[in-house]
């Protein structure tokens, strides 16, 4: 299982501050590919992954038990 | 309270200049960013903002030690608040000492263009007739690249 976050635009588009993905491993690029098709209008192109808190790349592998969160464009200050 | 934090109750903006300050400091800067009601020639009621707490008081933290790499001697305390918060409301305190005047200007302003960039905190504004996240993520065409 992997565990994805949302905030801002992606929490109200997902409905959702959090869920989960039953999933053992999936690159980066995956995840937003499935946030894409399963939340049309995502913009996965603007959005950064965190894994364990972390920014992550594209091709960098997710596994299971880990914590993901989309960042999109951040604007605090 | 913690050197970098994320909170939400009202900011102390003494607190943290209080943090900072020790005998080897010769200038102290206190920055403050607040609620401002236009923008753009549009008014703002009020602000609400969240963040990924964990992940922002880790990015907070690794900006104080960027800065203190950068301009040795300065010390940091940075504080962002989330929630909803209201005209000339403090959304922001970074408080920086150093032993001399321009490297505590210098970080400080090091610290809100580096807050802008990778700290997980959004703003959402609302107005009279609607309300937005701002940071660039609306009207992107489809499959447009970011701003």
């Amino acid at each position: 299982m992997i565990t994805v976050h949302y905030f801002a635009r992606l929490r109200e588009l997902a409905g959702k501050a959090e869920e989960t993905i039953d999933q053992k491993s999936m690159t980066v690029s995956e995840l937003l590919d499935w946030a894409e098709e399963t939340y049309p209008g995502f913009g996965k192109d603007t959005v950064h992954v965190a894994v364990n808190e972390e920014y992550a790349l594209k091709e960098d592998v997710i596994q299971s038990g880990d914590v993901c969160a989309f960042i999109p464009p951040v604007s605090g200050g | 309270m913690k050197p970098f934090e994320i909170v939400e109750t009202p900011i102390d903006t003494q607190k943290y200049t209080d943090y900072v300050l020790h005998a080897g400091a010769g200038a102290v800067t206190v920055f403050t960013g607040h609620v401002r009601e236009w923008t753009h020639g549009v008014r703002t009621l009020y602000l609400a903002y969240e963040a990924y707490v964990p992940m922002a008081e880790k990015k907070l933290a690794e900006i104080g030690a960027e800065m203190e790499a950068k301009w040795p001697g300065v010390k940091v305390a940075i504080a962002h608040r989330i929630g909803e918060m209201h005209i000339s409301d403090i959304a922001v305190v970074i408080a920086v000492s150093s032993p001399h005047r321009k490297a505590a200007y210098e970080a400080n302003e090091y610290a809100i263009e580096r807050i802008k960039e990778v700290v997980p905190i959004w703003k959402k504004e609302i107005w009279e007739d609607g309300e937005e996240w701002i940071g660039g993520q609306r009207k992107y065409p489809e499959g447009g690249g970011q701003q």
